[in-house]
């Protein structure tokens, strides 16, 4: 998102579209990054339910992988993915 | 057209209000404005206004429900005084931020302590930076016009800033005047129907109000609330206009009273703006040459009405009823003095703070002032640049 003069940029700091926050990359704010193994994944998708961005990506009720532009690192995911499966790891952002 | 009321100055803004008939008031009492709220409360039991009237806790509270109704998109006002002002801090500035034109009587107190309820400036001047735009009224008469004004002003396109529409506490806010109070039907058609530029309730166009606002955006949108203010200043003199044309009582953003060839002049704000009146008047008949610069605007401040109206002049005497301690002098003087950094043909200017705390100001007082002002402008000498009206010395 490119930063707008004052002159472009609703007055009083009012938000006016809907859904913007996709125009918003938090995967910028990352020190530490989730890893995902599929072949260890059991498609419990506690994962998708706890991240608190739109970061874990689903298709016909399967985790198919991570989208980075948005995943900001908090580790929920991982601490989520249960034990068995241990199908997450948290590794520092190189 | 209209009627004459004897009225106080809290009972005639509380009629503007009724008038304008807002969509939300939130009322809470602090002396001396308890009894505008009071009375419009009255208005508000008896059916004579379709207003949601919002019985809150705090000052704290009172403006922060006018917030919300404005961003819901009503037509929102309250009215305070000193403590009650600084209670209100904070939303003070987050309604100028969010662009709410809200508009509030402020009945001018002394902010303790020790605790005083009688008149000063304090309270007003205390958020001279907040980004509201300040009315001071000389009578009750222009208490009940501001009201009405500050409406429209405050919801131009151009601005879309709150307005505090201030009255001196008790000296105009309990004491009764001949008031010419316009048809409901005039101040209705003069205020119009408010359209909100965004408003909370309209479903069909959803939008956030208040979000975080961090080193990206923050430093735009104070900018624009600059920009905001600068137009301000056209804007009320617009308005002050079309309400001259059409009710015959004519507003500007400053009043030159006697001033065009006046050698020596007073710059006053408020009630004693109309005492300074009667004192140049009287010195007037005796042949001299002085007059009086009304402030009616004090934010944004009217920098070249000022400059225009004054240089040339021998020497000026700004009344300040504040202090800014620590600072040069009081609030307007130092703002006065801004307007002639670098000006060629710049008066002298000298302070007088006044009337702190309710410290009756007299015709007696203005007139030692002229006679400081006339030593000066004979000698070039001058004696004390910030000195004290009324004060026990
Ligand atoms: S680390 Fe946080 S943001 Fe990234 S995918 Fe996991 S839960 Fe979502
Ligand atoms: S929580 Fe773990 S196992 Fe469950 S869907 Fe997510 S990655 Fe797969």
């Amino acid at each position: 998102m490119s930063a707008k003069t004052w002159r472009e940029i609703p007055i009083g700091g009012d938000v006016v579209d809907a859904g913007n926050a996709v125009e918003y990359k938090t995967g910028s704010w990352r020190t530490f990054k989730p890893v995902w193994y599929p072949e260890r994944c059991i498609h419990c998708l506690f994962c998708w339910l706890y991240c608190p961005e739109p970061a874990i990506l689903v298709e016909d009720g399967k985790v198919v992988g991570i989208d980075y532009d948005f995943c900001k690192g908090c580790g929920i995911c991982v601490k989520e993915c249960p034990d068995k499966a241990h199908a997450l790891e948290l590794v520092r952002e190189k | 057209m209209g009627k004459v009321m004897a009225l106080t100055g809290n009972e005639a803004v509380a009629e503007a209000m009724r008038q304008i008939n807002p969509d939300v008031v939130a009322a809470y009492p602090i002396t001396p404005q308890t009894e505008l709220m009071h009375k419009f409360a009255e208005y508000h039991a008896d059916g004579l206004v379709n207003t949601e009237l919002v019985l809150v806790e705090s000052e704290h509270s009172a403006l922060s429900a006018v917030v919300g109704a404005s961003a819901a998109g009503a037509r929102a006002m309250t009215a305070t005084s000193a403590n009650g002002l600084a209670l209100m801090w904070e939303i003070v500035y987050i309604t100028a931020s969010l662009r709410l034109p809200v508009v509030m009587a402020v009945v001018n107190r002394a902010l303790s302590g020790p605790i005083n309820i009688h008149c000063d400036h304090s309270d007003a001047m205390g958020c001279r930076d907040s980004g509201w735009l300040q009315l001071y009224s000389e009578n009750s008469q222009e208490a009940y016009d501001n009201t009405i004004m500050a409406v429209r002003i405050a919801e131009h396109p151009d601005v879309l800033l709150p307005v505090m529409v201030t009255l001196d506490g008790f000296i105009l806010s309990h004491t009764m005047e001949r008031i010419d109070v316009l048809e409901d039907h005039e101040v209705r058609d003069f205020v119009g129907e408010y359209k909100p530029r965004r408003a909370l309730l309209d479903v069909e166009h959803p939008f956030t109000v208040g979000p975080l606002d961090l080193t990206d955006y923050y430093f735009e949108h104070k900018r624009q609330q600059m920009e905001g203010m600068a137009h301000a200043e056209a804007v009320v003199e617009a308005v002050s206009r079309e309400f001259g044309e059409r009710f015959g009582r004519h507003y500007d953003t400053v009043e030159e009273y006697q001033l065009e060839d006046a050698e020596v002049a007073i710059v006053a704000m408020g009630s004693t703006a109309g005492t300074s009146k009667e004192v140049v008047d009287e010195l007037r008949q005796a042949g001299e040459k002085v007059g009086l610069l009304k402030i009616r605007m004090f934010r944004p401040f009217p920098y070249d009405r000022i400059r225009n109206a004054l240089r040339g002049k021998k020497a000026v005497a700004v009344l300040d009823r504040a202090v800014a301690f620590g600072s040069y002098g009081g609030p307007v003087y130092t703002d006065v003095r801004a307007t002639f950094y670098g000006v060629s043909d710049a008066p002298v200017l000298v302070n007088y703070i006044y009337g702190l705390g309710g410290r009756d100001i007299t015709p007696a007082h203005i007139r030692t002032a002229f006679d400081q002002l006339k030593s000066i402008a004979r000698t070039g000498r001058v004696e004390t640049l910030v000195g004290f009206l009324g004060l026990r010395d």
